[in-house]
């Protein structure tokens, strides 16, 4: 397998935009074709992220250390590189992202909506999994910025031509808008607004390696000068906070958040399912992987702040579902929640809390991209997201309501199940924060945060009772409702399967990510390992 | 002091040179049917004109004329590369406009032509002189082509317009070339550079360069100069706003780039504020009123105003931070050839959209991407392209831009920096909005199709390499880099 060594990675993030100009080349009416090359190229994205699986040496290595790692010229004159590689933590992600569109895909085949076009979609897709998978293995701050805007237009597609086109009144515009072209306009320019500045704060980074040598934009060669304190000071304070923006309006963190839930709401089905598993996931990732290592010193002092408006959008998420009566927007505000209990699990910048972060985003991606498919299925049938029509959905619908039952209790976070593991780790990591950071702080975001899940099981019940359970509305008598149809089935089972599988045994993530995620606490914040500066800076 | 001809050298000129006059000997001849033919001269005369560049960029020798007056080196070789190229697309581009409105065709031609000759020796000039006469040459015949509608009273208004002020930034720019005369006694760059050490608290000497500047703001429409430039690129036919947009705001630009680089370094503290103002104001200026347009042409010179701020940001920054010219200097080059590209496709798209839809409101290209998903595709690529958005060209302009501006540090610099990244975002949104009309929006009930009116050969060719490079460029940016990098061995000439 030495070819894989090589092309492994650059195959999984290339296959997929490869399969959209195919499918760019198929005549529109050819709808089987098109569809089966979508499959096909999402399929031999995913094999291939098996075969890294089993190719992959697990456990021991220190931080900073990828495997099937590449590193060629891209932009020779600014010292840019095409430079990938994987390592334990962005392993689970990097399948995540390739399992999902699996499953996006295998979904969409019966479920196009209006104005449908199956060939256009397909492509946003797949050059959507090109910019996912490719963030996750880029090893260089330029192609790292390249991927992670590359999701932007196929995302602004999706919700912008197939989104929701109701008329909603937004304050500030004179006449009703549609909230697809609202909320893709949104989204697009609050992600610009934060990339912007994240971009000066690369350039910056960039600015200052060269007093240690030759400039670069390569994270190994960054986070080595990190780690032996190349980057103090109030540099380094407002780089952090510049690349702080990008990453926090991506998670979403509050007050960052305002553009998910028009978003979420708005986009359709799969669109809604990959924003939420797989988008959210770059911000947080990046947390990780950029700004802790390169700026370890910086996150100590950041780290309150960060936990602060963690705990914050975990209350103010698990509120604003309570307050909800579409059930899409409710779903959406709850990943506000939750991805504020992984940004609080990176703050900790502990292990146990990093652990608790990835693990946490994996299980997030799987759940509330489940309940997104489930939520898009019933509107699909109902025609409505308000909960107060649906109810009684279980004796209309049974298997329906009975996975949307499950998925609920997942997301509230059940143990046995994936969503628990993130959420008490997280909480369990907060009670014991990285050594000097201020306790105060910490425990009593714990102490909100754990309040933050009692909340959590409140609005996930209180959907629950309001869609499922009660007597079908007087207005739905007479009407056939199709239960699962065999597509659903067969994307939403493995995610199924994986929840649980997750939630008895979390070692199949820890495997991966604890060794990595241990060694990065100690090159980062470990002072007896000091490794000294080149150049003599 | 010897005058040697190296006609190598300035091959490309006489090329261009000869091919106006076989345009205008055709014109002649040729009965109107026939006229066409004109047209095919004028564009295989560009395309002539690359093949003595490739030999001189093959040669690599600076050659130097006219006792280092005429410089012909690889930053010239690259400039003018860039004129010939968009000289040749905006050629493209005209074919099918001019031909179907029934324009005077050979003119038409003959003085696109003098405009290019006038860039190409701006391009090597190294002396005021020559340097005043190559941006007089370039635009002088841009004041007739803008008003080549003539029936139309937009088109006049644009014609007088341009002319007006055209003629009162060159009388101001003039004075102030004069002034630097007076004052040093030299007119070559190189002799200046030397001169006017130490002459940066003389009062006469701070006027002279700030009619410099200022002659040349209006040229290139930096605000607060830039009040002509809306209505011109909107009466003017589009092929000329392409031409007027591109080369001749590259020529203006490159020639103020030029003498505050090469002939007056020594006196940053008087200019450098002043650029410093011009980009900032620029950039938001543009972007501000860029977002209240409805007709795609006049948004499109707004943008080109914000574009022109944007593309003064590493130059001026460098300058105010007093460190390295060179970074800036290339940086604003490699934004200049880029922008160059995606703008020409920009107006080609538009000419073509015009052309099916028969309008150039925005709110009449609604639904273009159901009736015509290909130009839908390429609306989407050059707007995003401008708007900075990866995998297209632009984003390596404006990453650039960002990265220079870093380099340069300083505090100044970064208040610049943060203006040009907030902007980034604003000029986004009205790019974002054509976009959004042409594939995010119904097809107005009315709209009449017309699918007899294609776009011709031509201009489908230009379309196709505009696209191609742009999304090229954009994967693999290397394909632009050896721009900034033949920027940083510019030759001054010597002495």
């Amino acid at each position: 397998m030495e070819w894989f060594e090589s092309w492994g990675l650059t195959l999984i993030v290339f296959v997929p935009v490869i399969g959209g100009l195919l499918i760019g080349l198929v005549p529109k009416d050819k709808e089987g074709l098109v569809k089966a090359l979508g499959l096909g190229s999402a399929v031999v994205a995913f094999l291939l992220s098996l075969v890294l699986i089993s190719q992959f040496e697990f456990g021991g290595g220190s931080y900073n250390t990828y495997q099937f790692e590449v590193n060629n010229t891209w932009i020779g004159a600014i010292n840019a590189n095409y430079h990938v590689g994987i390592d334990g933590i962005s392993l689970p992600l990097l399948v995540l992202s390739t399992f999902i569109m699996v499953l996006a895909v295998i979904y969409s085949w019966n479920h196009w909506e209006e104005p449908r076009n199956p060939k256009a979609f397909l492509i946003l897709m797949l050059l959507l999994a090109t910019g996912m998978n490719g963030t996750f293995v880029a090893l260089d701050l330029v192609l790292f910025f390249i991927f992670f805007e590359i999701v932007l237009l196929p995302m602004y597609f999706m919700i912008g031509v197939w989104g929701d086109k109701t008329l909603r009144k937004i304050p500030g515009f004179a006449k009703e808008v549609e909230t697809r072209l609202y909320a893709s306009i949104k989204f697009f320019l609050f992600t610009l607004f934060g990339s912007a500045f994240m971009l000066l704060g690369f350039l910056a980074l960039y600015f200052k390696s060269g007093d240690f040598g030759e400039r670069t934009f390569d994270m190994v060669e960054l986070t080595n000068l990190g780690g032996a304190g190349a980057f103090t000071s109030t540099f380094a304070f407002l780089v952090f906070g510049a690349m702080f923006l990008g990453f926090a309006v991506k998670v979403p963190m509050w007050p960052f958040h305002t553009w998910l839930p028009d978003a979420h709401t708005a986009a359709p089905t799969v669109g809604s399912v990959l924003l939420a598993a797989i988008l959210l996931k770059l911000g947080s990732y990046a947390f990780i992987r950029i700004s802790i290592p390169i700026l370890p010193q910086e996150a100590k002092s950041w780290a309150p702040f960060i936990a602060i408006l963690s705990v914050i959008g975990i209350i103010y998420g698990s509120l604003a579902c309570l307050a909800q009566t579409d059930m899409k927007r409710l779903i959406a505000f709850s990943s506000v929640g939750h991805m504020g209990f992984v940004m609080l699990g990176i703050a900790t910048l502990s292990d146990i809390g990093i652990n608790a972060a990835i693990i946490g985003m994996v299980a997030h991606g799987l759940i509330t991209g489940l309940l997104f498919f489930v939520a898009g299925s019933m509107h699909h049938r109902y025609h409505t997201r308000e909960m107060s029509r649906l109810g009684g959905n279980m004796k209309l619908m049974p298997i329906m309501g009975g996975i949307l039952a499950f998925t609920a209790m997942a997301s509230l976070g059940l143990p046995g199940l994936a969503g628990f593991w993130g959420e008490f780790m997280s909480l369990v990591g907060s009670y014991n924060p990285l050594e000097g950071l201020s306790l105060g702080v910490f425990r009593t975001s714990m102490v909100i945060g754990a309040i933050g899940t009692v909340l959590t099981a409140g609005y996930m019940l209180y959907m629950l009772q309001n869609v499922n359970l009660g007597e079908p509305q007087a207005e739905w008598e007479g009407h056939e409702f199709h239960d699962v149809d065999r597509f659903e089935m067969a994307a939403w089972v493995p995610l199924i399967i994986l929840i649980v599988v997750i939630g008895v045994y979390p070692k199949i993530i820890f495997e991966s990510t604890t060794d990595t995620v241990v060694s990065l606490v100690q090159t980062a914040f470990d002072s007896d390992i000091t490794a000294s500066l080149p150049g003599g800076g | 002091m010897t005058f040697e001809m190296d006609y190598l050298a300035i091959a490309p000129e006489l090329v261009i040179v000869a091919t106006m006059l076989v345009v205008f000997a055709l014109d002649l001849i040729l009965t109107r049917p026939k006229k066409y033919w004109t047209a095919t001269a004028a564009v295989a005369g560009t395309a002539l004109a690359a093949v003595p560049l490739i030999f001189l960029a093959v040669d690599g020798e600076v050659r130097s004329m006219f006792d280092g007056s005429y410089v012909v080196d690889e930053f010239a070789l690259v400039l003018k590369g860039l004129f010939i190229v968009s000289a040749y697309l905006v050629l493209l581009l005209s074919h099918q406009y001019i031909e179907s409105e029934r324009f005077y065709q050979g003119e038409y031609y003959f003085l696109i032509l003098a405009s290019v000759l006038g860039s190409l020796l701006m391009a090597s000039s190294r002396d005021l002189i020559i340097l005043f006469v190559g941006l007089e040459l370039t635009t002088g015949p841009l004041y007739l082509l803008a008003g080549w509608r003539k029936g139309d009273l937009k088109s006049n208004e644009a014609s007088l317009k341009y002319f007006i002020m055209g003629v009162l930034s060159t009388g101001i720019l003039l004075w102030g070339m004069s002034l630097l005369y007076g004052l040093t006694g030299e007119v070559k760059f190189s002799g200046l550079a030397e001169a006017t050490v130490g002459l940066e608290t003389e009062p006469a000497m701070i006027l002279a360069v700030l009619f410099v500047i200022l002659g040349f703001a209006f040229k290139i429409s930096a605000a607060p100069f830039h009040f002509w430039a809306p209505d011109t690129y909107e009466g003017a036919p589009t092929p000329v706003t392409a031409y007027l947009s591109v080369n001749s705001k590259a020529a203006g630009f490159v020639a103020m780039l030029l003498v505050m680089y090469l002939a007056l370094p020594g006196l940053s503290d008087i200019w450098a504020p002043a650029l410093w103002i011009l980009a900032a104001l620029s950039m938001t200026l543009g972007n501000l009123s860029a977002l209240r347009q409805t007709n795609i042409v006049r948004l499109l010179a707004y943008s080109s105003i914000a574009q022109a701020g944007f593309m003064l940001v590493p130059f001026a920054a460098a300058a105010v931070a007093g460190s390295n010219l060179e970074q800036g200097f290339s940086a604003t080059i490699t934004y200049l050839v880029i922008y160059s590209l995606m703008n020409i496709g920009a107006f080609a798209v538009v000419i073509a959209v015009s052309n099916r839809l028969g309008t150039g409101q925005i709110d009449g290209w609604s639904g273009l991407g159901k009736i015509d998903a290909r130009l839908g595709i390429l609306v989407a690529i050059f707007f995003f392209s401008l708007a900075g958005i990866p995998p297209l060209a632009g984003w390596f302009a404006k990453f650039e831009m960002f990265r220079s501006v870093i380099i340069a540090g300083g505090s100044a610099t970064i208040v610049l920096a943060v203006i040009a990244a907030i902007n980034a975002v604003i000029a986004f949104y009205y790019y974002a909005r054509v976009v959004k009309a042409v594939w995010l929006d119904d097809p107005a009930a009315d709209v009449i199709i017309e699918p007899e009116r294609q776009s011709s050969g031509s201009l489908r060719l230009a379309l196709l390499i505009t696209a191609g490079l742009t999304v090229a460029i954009g994967i693999y940016p290397s394909f632009a880099t050896f721009v900034g990098e033949a920027s940083r061995v510019i030759a001054t000439g010597g002495g």
